[in-house]
């Protein structure tokens, strides 16, 4: 059961990331970028992250996607001219994924440890209650950095979105 | 058979270089930046794998957890950033073409 749930939100998730790559027009790889995450967050709740999960849908497929076609409308691009294939770009890049696909899949379907089935969770727990606890215990510093950076990004778009720049 | 933690890095791996394929093939800037956000996605799957598949006393490693979450929220931050970026290139430059872009060009 739980093996044909995963191979469903992968499969969903895969799919969709492939339609970000190969659409032509960037509002319908927006939208399949919508999709692909909600099939990644899918993947989290199979992994019992259900707080990463909904972060996920909440932070990603809500306010950064909704930046992302806000962008897309703002720009109001024209149907670009199709332009000439760059061969040595592409026989590269092509060069570089096959590599790097292969290598992958021989380092994580050869190694045996990698194997073991999903072992049960023996405790009861919350993870909302969990994560709060070591991002305000263990990580108390690291997550008020993360607040500093939010502010100095915040301040950094209002900067840079002025009509003029100096 | 059973779902493995290498069922998990292997999508996580080839969701991985979807995104690469798209940064490296696509020549508008948006998409481009929309594939880093999925090569992001990817290592957040994988660490989320990892935490499930070696308990800690029978629980997650929620450490990984928190560092996911980090993940996102600085990946937000850049995402604000970089959207920006390209509407002020955009006004300068009226393209998104990233091969009109060259004026750094060697």
């Amino acid at each position: 059961m739980s093996l044909i749930l995963f191979w469903i939100f992968a499969g969903l998730m895969l799919l969709f990331g492939l339609g970000v790559v190969l659409m032509r027009n960037p509002v319908s790889s927006a939208m399949c970028l919508v999709v692909s995450f909600v099939g990644l967050a899918s993947l989290f709740f199979t992994l019992d992250a259900f707080f990463i999960g909904i972060i996920q849908i909440l932070v990603y497929a809500g306010a950064v996607m909704v930046l992302f076609l806000f962008i897309i409308m703002l720009l109001d691009l024209k149907a670009a001219p199709a332009r000439k294939l760059n061969v040595m770009a592409w026989t590269g890049s092509g060069l570089v994924l096959v590599g790097f696909v292969a290598l992958m899949m021989q380092v994580v379907l050869g190694n045996p440890a990698l194997h073991a089935a999903m072992p049960a969770l023996t405790a009861d727990y919350d993870d909302v209650q969990q994560i709060g606890l070591a991002l305000f215990t263990n990580f108390n510093f690291p997550f008020q950095i993360v607040g500093v950076l939010l502010l100095v990004a915040t301040v950094g778009v209002v900067v840079l979105s002025r009509k003029e720049l100096k | 058979m059973e779902v493995s933690l290498a069922h998990y890095l292997a999508v996580s791996g080839l969701l991985f270089a979807i995104g690469m394929a798209g940064v490296l093939l696509r020549r508008n800037i948006l998409v481009i930046f929309m594939c880093l956000e999925l090569m992001l996605n990817a290592a957040n799957l994988s660490l989320v794998a990892f935490t499930r598949f070696h308990l800690v006393d029978g629980l997650p490693n929620f450490n990984a957890q928190v560092l996911v979450f980090f993940i996102i929220t600085v990946a937000a931050a850049e995402v604000a950033v970089g959207l920006a970026i390209i509407v002020a290139l955009f006004r300068k430059m009226q393209t998104t073409h990233v091969e009109d872009l060259n004026s750094l060009k060697f």
